[in-house]
């Protein structure tokens, strides 16, 4: 038995999306820049992908640009922002502590070429303050980027109203939406939406390919000179078979949404009570405003590497933002963002459940957790000093 | 391709000498919950020769998998032995470490230098003559 639980990370592709790039690869296999047939016919199938994306966020088609993915489209979209700030003087960023790595450090190398970054409390909830946004709003303040859904914790920020703070004050709103495209609801013209990044692989779409929307009248700064391609915003042969395979899963995605969605919540919130009931665990992030797919918990003197394993043992797939899954001594910017000391923070568990996910699964997933909390437990010298009074517990 | 080696992964699985020694002659305790790695390790001596060994850790697969083979390489050997322990030799029996895991090999051969410096605290008599 095999459970994918880590949706967050990667997805299955869906049947619709490879049939409709293995024709892109055998038969309309053309330079969409190329002047005869075979090349209009790649170009074709290019633009029309473009329009079904551009419906599927409420955009224009010419409003669409494709990308390698999330992090190009968060890369472009910020340092576009910046340096149209720039031409006018303002140079002020705002954004959240619990952003994905690639607005981070990007945010961070504007620091260094002299641009100020605010970065916003999350709160326990792991959920943005419009007002807080709005105080923090300066003169200079050319760009307000904040993520649309939180990978880690799955909780969805209340992005019609920031949009509408950000249209009032006159600033550039972008989104990160790599983790709501697909699954949520987006208009992003009514949302008043400036930029918004997405990557296929989170929707059952190919890895390696994503896209970022850019409301029209806003310049954007190349990050790959070359050709003309994407109107000569992003150099590069399209890569024709991914975007079209984009397309079509965005397409499933979004036609089966609320089915899915409903589905899923129901199982999510089943998952959530059962896990609950582990002694000295929390769920990390607000409990409604989250993705439907999203379950993230902490619990107290344990390890999530090696949970992860175990679990792996077991057939489920999952992750973890405990330091030895992340490469360094820290555990999770987003845990730590949401105020979990480091000592829990290190024994958390992300389950992302995907839209096929049975109820008989989900028991199997609380069971066997459960199990292996209280296993490793057993052999800890954290949990010792806790149930001993030696240490205090802190969930 | 695993993460780990089967080694790694055996002990991981099937952790050797896990449990606590209740009247143990030392105990050491190293690293800490902020890092993400704790190791307690008790010894049973006798005769110069450690009879019993124990361990409790929280801690990734790696520190896990580290304590147990460290326990396994000291039990039933003379304590001098024991002091000589290096964190490459728990490491080598385990078919080795991902380079970023080779702290926890470290954490164990610190865990029983601890528990052995307790030992000589308890027993001065026994302790090497210093130079």
């Amino acid at each position: 038995m095999r459970i994918y639980a880590d949706n967050a990370a990667t997805t299955k592709m869906c049947r619709a999306a490879i049939d409709a790039m293995i024709p892109c690869m055998e038969e309309q296999y053309g330079n969409p820049s190329s002047l005869y047939v075979l090349g209009q016919e790649a170009r074709e199938l290019l633009e029309q992908a473009r329009a079904d994306v551009a419906s599927a966020i409420g955009a224009q088609p010419r409003e669409i640009l494709f990308t390698s993915g999330g992090s190009e489209a968060d890369n472009q979209a910020i340092r576009s922002a910046a340096a149209l700030g720039k031409k006018s003087g303002k140079m002020h960023i705002i954004s959240t502590a619990f952003e994905h790595h690639a607005v981070l450090h990007t945010l961070k190398k504007l620091q260094k070429e002299g641009y100020s970054v605010t970065l916003l409390d999350v709160h326990e909830d792991g959920l943005v303050r419009v007002e807080e946004l709005e105080a923090a709003i300066r003169e200079d303040t050319c760009l307000v980027t904040i993520m649309y859904a939180n990978n880690e914790i799955g909780t969805i920020q209340p992005i019609s109203e920031i949009g509408a703070v950000c249209k009032k004050h006159g600033v550039l709103f972008h989104t990160d939406a790599v983790q709501a495209v697909g699954h949520l609801p987006i208009d992003v013209k009514k949302q008043n939406i400036d930029m918004l990044s997405s990557s296929a692989h989170k929707f059952h779409g190919p890895k390696g390919v994503g896209f970022l929307y850019v409301r029209k009248g806003i310049r954007l700064t190349n990050l790959i000179e070359g050709g003309a391609q994407e109107r000569g915003l992003r150099a590069g042969t399209e890569n024709v078979a991914g975007i079209v395979g984009l397309a079509a899963a965005l397409k499933e995605a979004v036609a089966n949404m609320d089915k899915n969605a409903a589905h899923m919540q129901q199982q999510r919130d089943r998952l959530i009570a059962g896990l609950q009931e582990i002694p000295h665990s929390a769920l990390n992030g607000d409990a409604t405003n989250r993705l439907p797919g999203n379950v993230n918990f902490c619990f107290e003197g344990i390890e999530g590497e090696s949970l992860l394993l175990l679990l792996d043992d077991r057939g489920i797939c999952a992750s973890s933002g405990s330091a030895c899954t992340s490469g360094s001594l820290d555990p999770s910017h987003v845990l730590l963002a949401i105020g979990r000391v480091h000592d829990v923070a290190h024994g958390s568990l992300r389950l992302s459940i995907g839209e096929d996910i049975t109820p008989e699964e989900v028991d199997y997933i609380i069971q066997n957790v459960k199990e292996v909390v209280a296993y490793l437990r057993g052999f800890s010298p954290v949990w010792r000093d806790l149930m001993s009074g030696k240490a205090k517990f802190i969930l | 391709m695993a993460l780990y080696s089967e080694k790694v992964m055996d002990h991981f699985r099937n952790p050797r000498n896990v449990g606590v020694i209740e009247d143990a002659d030392g105990i050491g305790e190293v690293g800490n919950a902020k890092c993400g790695d704790i190791m307690k390790m008790y010894l049973k001596i006798k005769d110069d020769t450690i009879e019993d060994v124990k361990f409790e850790t929280f801690g990734c697969g790696s520190a896990i998998a580290s304590s147990s083979m460290a326990t396994e390489l000291i039990k039933g050997k003379p304590v001098a032995d024991a002091m000589q322990l290096t964190n490459k030799a728990v490491a080598e029996a385990l078919d080795g470490l991902p380079d970023y895991k080779m702290h926890c090999s470290v954490l164990a051969e610190e865990a029983i230098q601890s528990a052995l410096e307790d030992y000589y605290k308890k027993h001065p008599e026994k302790a090497p003559a210093k130079e």
